[in-house]
């Protein structure tokens, strides 16, 4: 039974769709959940209400909370969230190696280093998002450059390059901070480093929209090729595929997501490590599920996150530090738990 | 189907020059030769993956390549596995559709394998592993295949089942090549083979004739009735 089932033409299709659906449910219930808990709670069906714009007759106060104040920042954590793991899964299948994340191609810290110099500067938040953006994609030419040679680029020459690439932005990030003024700037960049979805507005979300979705949309048009891509490039060649082109398709998507995410949060970290293993355990290797039901559970996760971020002190927790406190103890365990069952020894 | 005229290909020296033989549908050539002889990289070009500096080759279909076997990283099924031999047909924002699923479960039929569709490759034994990249490249719908050291690693079981597999596919009139380092071999399954003694000195001709003590003895630098692994040979048994 399980072999007709397994071979069966359909046999994609009827397998993908459970996970993902289950996923998307489990996705919208935090989302709707994540609005309505905080200091000031509105109760789930008036949530509900007000996000299906049947709210006459609720006060103004629910409605701003919801719409103005907590459902700018749930889309935000929704995009970075998702954008950010599902750039880790495809970079971990392209690179062959579980331990890659997106900041492994140095976009994060040109992007990092983007978003600091314009505090330094003291320019105003759309120059901020741009100068991320910007010299995210400039890390991006800057690996494209050193690794370019005739025929194909070896993996560990592209890891090198994103490595030094990012030291070099990193040591830049570093002098930002050493020149800044230690009263005023020091404090704002530091914190911005941290990553955080906390300023977050409707002009952000439209910042992050673009690029992230943009290379989300890539990256799931990809998810077949990806898998190909995931034996090695010998392998790949030999089966006809030029691997070359499709590697550096899949690190443009990666590097417009991470640049857009940077951007308007900062440095997320963890997220893009961990979350493609949880959803590696759950639906298996195969990059064709695999990758839409990253990006929901990648979106899930960080609302989650965040949640617990706001409402857990009175002051906030910075998110990026959320995200490594309890993402590297958790990954640890799952880890121990299946080590040998998801990758082959590698 | 496959033919090589002239190829010849370099790094600093000359690896092989003037290769020319060529592999009709319906037949096997083997490859021999000693470690170093560029006998991989012949493969590659015949394949198509390497360009040679000299010489053609045409090939009248899109070649199959099987490599060497080394790790893969993910723990794929065997049905996504053989999948994959589709990549060619599938265009580059697409997934494999109703065609594709039944051309890999065709190629695992053909292979023998379609009971470990849904086991994890990396759970299988090195000959089942084989087996699957042999069903993979059946699966993009080639006619030519072309396996580099298919049964290395193998045990003699497995051995037989390969070199009985790659017989069939010959017969229903694919155009097989592989490198081999085994002679058994090329004159179980070979109607030609090509051996690699020097950059100048490639022969091509039926296995039967080349396949004698002699060229054996010059081409691996060896006594051949010396040689240690030869006793078993004394009595002759068939391979399967």
């Amino acid at each position: 039974m399980a072999r007709d089932d397994a071979v069966a033409p359909e046999r994609s299709l009827r397998l993908a769709v459970p996970p993902v659906a289950a996923m998307a449910v489990v996705l919208a219930g935090v989302v709707i959940g994540a609005v309505a808990v905080g200091r000031f709670g509105v109760p789930l069906p008036d949530v509900v209400r007000i996000l299906t714009s049947r709210g006459e007759g609720l006060s103004a106060a629910d409605q701003n909370v919801v719409l103005y104040v907590r459902l700018p920042r749930v889309l935000l954590a929704l995009l970075v969230g998702g954008g950010l793991a599902i750039a880790g899964a495809a970079l971990q299948a392209a690179f062959r190696n579980p331990l890659v994340s997106p900041e492994i191609i140095g976009v994060s810290s040109g992007a990092s280093f983007g978003g600091a110099l314009a505090l330094l500067l003291g320019l105003g938040t759309t120059v901020l998002v741009g100068a991320a953006f910007g010299f995210g994609l400039v890390a991006l030419v800057l690996v494209f450059a050193v690794t370019i040679t005739r025929g194909i680029t070896p993996v560990l020459m592209i890891v090198l390059a994103g490595v030094v690439t990012g030291s070099f932005f990193s040591a830049l990030v570093s002098l930002t901070t050493y020149v800044a003024d230690p009263y005023d700037q020091l404090p704002t960049i530091v914190f911005w480093l941290l990553g955080s979805v906390a300023s977050a507005s409707y002009g952000k979300v439209l910042i992050a929209v673009g690029p992230v979705l943009a290379g989300t949309l890539v990256l799931l048009l990809l998810r077949w090729r990806v898998n190909v891509l995931s034996l090695g490039d010998e392998e790949a060649a030999a089966l006809g595929m030029r691997p070359g082109r499709t590697r550096w398709l899949l690190l443009t998507a990666v590097a417009l997501i991470v640049a857009g995410a940077v951007a308007v949060s900062g440095v997320v970290s963890w997220v893009g490590l961990v979350v493609p293993h949880f959803a590696r355990m759950w639906v298996g290797p195969d990059h064709r599920v695999l990758l839409p039901v990253t990006f929901l559970m990648g979106s899930a996760y960080l609302i989650l996150i965040d949640t617990l971020a706001r409402t857990v002190t009175a002051g906030e927790i910075p998110l990026g530090v959320l995200t490594a406190l309890l993402g590297a103890p958790a990954f640890f365990v799952v880890l121990r738990r299946h080590r040998n069952r998801i990758w082959d020894d590698a | 189907m496959l033919e090589l005229a002239g190829v010849g290909y370099r790094y600093t020296r000359w690896l092989f020059r003037d290769v020319t033989f060529s592999v009709p549908a319906g037949t096997v050539t083997a490859v021999l030769g000693p470690n170093g002889s560029g006998k991989t990289t012949l493969l590659r070009c015949a394949a198509g993956l390497l360009s040679p500096q000299a010489g053609a080759v045409r090939r009248s279909t899109p070649a199959a390549f099987v490599p060497q076997a080394h790790q893969s990283t993910f723990a794929y099924r065997v049905v996504d596995m053989v999948l994959m031999g589709r990549v060619r047909n599938v265009p580059t924002f697409a997934t494999p559709g109703r065609r594709d699923h039944a051309a890999a479960r065709d190629a695992m039929e053909r292979v023998g394998i379609l009971d470990l569709a849904g086991t994890p490759f990396s759970s299988l034994s090195g000959g089942q592993q084989q087996l699957v990249r042999i069903a993979r490249a059946v699966a993009s719908g080639t006619r030519i295949l072309v396996l580099d050291e298919p049964a290395t690693g193998l045990d003699l079981r497995n051995q037989g089942r390969l070199l009985t597999l790659l017989r069939e596919l010959a017969d229903a009139q694919m155009a097989v090549l592989l490198t081999t380092h085994q002679p058994d071999h090329a004159r179980y399954l070979a109607d030609t083979v090509v051996l690699l003694l020097g950059p100048d000195d490639v022969r091509v001709g039926p296995a039967t004739r080349l396949l004698q003590d002699d060229t054996l003895n010059e081409l691996y630098g060896i006594d051949i009735g010396a040689w240690p692994g030869s006793a078993h040979r004394t009595a002759e048994r068939p391979l399967s």
